[in-house]
């Protein structure tokens, strides 16, 4: 058993097309959160700036790739009475290493953080990969599989983040050193011109703040992405 | 009868005050993904009330008596929860796949992936934390557990049947389905704002 394993690993170690495929299509035709409808809660949550989003989805990428890969050495030993509970323990596993790595060498970011990292365990997209591919393929090509949906749904997050921030807050990175605060009034922002017409009308818009604008958001990111590919669409 | 009282107090609040999907927007992604008819959604939202209903209750337990310092182990073992609480959601989980696969090998194979990930559904999940959070009694959490899932019942039902209808509206072909899903549960979370802060026991006692 142990042998064939390794074989098999031998054998699936190489960067072809078909490797390739599985990094890029969730970019965008496999998309986690605009075509498999997975990890839409965390998307909502985490969203209303840019920072969060961008750590969460180093941590996700980190915890997809490795439970992917974890998971599928272990997937012929698993039952599969219990291969929930099994991949559970290997999910919150992981999670808890990047929460402690992040206490230990970002404690700010932690602090913001706390919640929504244990919040991971919960993200639909690391056990629906572990559940429709990782179980059935070889490590080397689940390990890209979980980065490759990490990084789409990384994507999606930050490009969601971009127009929540911008419109809701009148800032961009906020919380980070190359913070900027673009539009709207009063003497923080980086263009305050209070005599100018141009800039500082802008009032923050509280519904970009609200978990339903994401909900607007992603709608429309499914417009274009559609519209644009229309092999996409539903037929249904 | 007071004990009933907050019990449907508690009930209607999770329902429809509080709801899980549209106020809280918890458990999305299979309220999104598995809405496309009213058939399927049907069939998961039981699942989930039964999911909701049954680790409520076991949650509590578990948070009382072998968490809590006045628990069978004598200290504060709360930073166990996530794990004991994830565990006894994938156990409730695995047993309803098993009765499903069972009973309706058609509900089956059209729920797919979300079956087993509703044990990942951060409704089930949220609900347990917010009843730690709450501080509900037994009875309490009963019908929060209860309450919730069917809020999210509903809500699943109700986006599945506008779902069905608005097939047959002229929708720009790339919005449809999942694009117009996505923006009509939008405005179903903008609607129910309006409800949230309602106190049912107020209604109660203005009668």
């Amino acid at each position: 058993m142990a042998e064939t394993a390794v074989a098999e690993k031998k054998e699936g170690i190489s960067f072809g097309k078909k490797e390739r495929r599985l990094l890029i299509d969730p970019l965008n035709e496999n998309n986690p959160i605009t075509v498999q409808v997975l990890g839409i809660c965390s998307a909502l949550a985490v969203t209303s700036l840019i920072l969060p989003s961008l750590v969460i989805s180093v941590a996700v990428v980190f915890v997809c790739a490795f439970s992917s890969l974890i998971t599928s050495l272990l997937r012929k030993y698993i039952p599969n009475a219990v291969r929930m509970i099994v991949m559970l323990v290997i999910i919150a596993f992981l999670v808890t290493i990047v929460e402690l790595t992040l206490k230990a060498f970002s404690f700010t970011v932690y602090k913001q953080l706390a919640v929504y990292i244990g919040l991971i365990i919960t993200n639909c997209i690391v056990m629906g990969r572990l559940e429709a591919f990782a179980m059935a393929n070889n490590p080397w090509k689940s390990f890209l599989d979980g980065i490759g949906n990490g990084l789409g749904y990384g994507a999606i997050l930050l490009i969601i983040a971009f127009f929540r921030e911008l419109f809701g807050k009148g800032t961009l990175f906020a919380g980070t050193p190359i913070a900027l605060n673009i539009i709207g009034a009063g003497p923080d922002y980086l263009i305050n011109t209070e005599t100018s017409f141009l800039f500082g009308w802008y009032v923050n818009n509280n519904l970009m703040v609200m978990p339903a604008a994401a909900m607007f958001i992603i709608g429309i990111l499914i417009w274009i992405q559609r519209a644009r590919f229309p092999k996409l669409v539903d037929v249904s | 009868m007071l004990l009933l009282d907050s019990f449907i107090n508690i009930f209607l609040k999770a329902a429809f005050f509080e709801n899980m999907v549209l106020a809280y927007f918890l458990g999305m992604c299979s309220f999104l993904a598995v809405s496309k008819s009213v058939k399927t959604a049907f069939g998961l939202g039981l699942a989930v009330i039964f999911v909701l209903g049954f680790t409520m209750p076991i949650n509590w337990l578990i948070t009382t008596y072998l968490l809590s310092d006045t628990g069978i182990f004598g200290m504060d073992l709360t930073f166990l929860r996530f794990i004991l609480f994830i565990a006894v959601i994938a156990s409730m989980v695995q047993l309803v796949e098993m009765v499903i696969e069972k009973f309706s090998p058609s509900l089956y194979n059209s729920l797919g992936i979300f079956l087993p990930l509703i044990t990942v559904n951060c409704a089930i999940l949220g609900g347990s934390l917010f009843m730690v959070a709450r501080e509900y009694n037994f009875s309490e959490s009963v019908a929060f557990g209860l309450g919730g899932g069917f809020g999210w019942f509903l809500a699943i039902l109700a986006l599945a049947a506008i779902r069905e209808k608005i097939r047959y509206s002229a929708i720009p072909a790339p919005l449809r389905g999942l694009g117009m899903a996505f923006i009509i549960t939008g405005l179903m979370g903008v609607a129910f704002m309006s409800l949230m802060g309602i106190d049912p026991s107020a209604l109660a006692g203005a009668k």
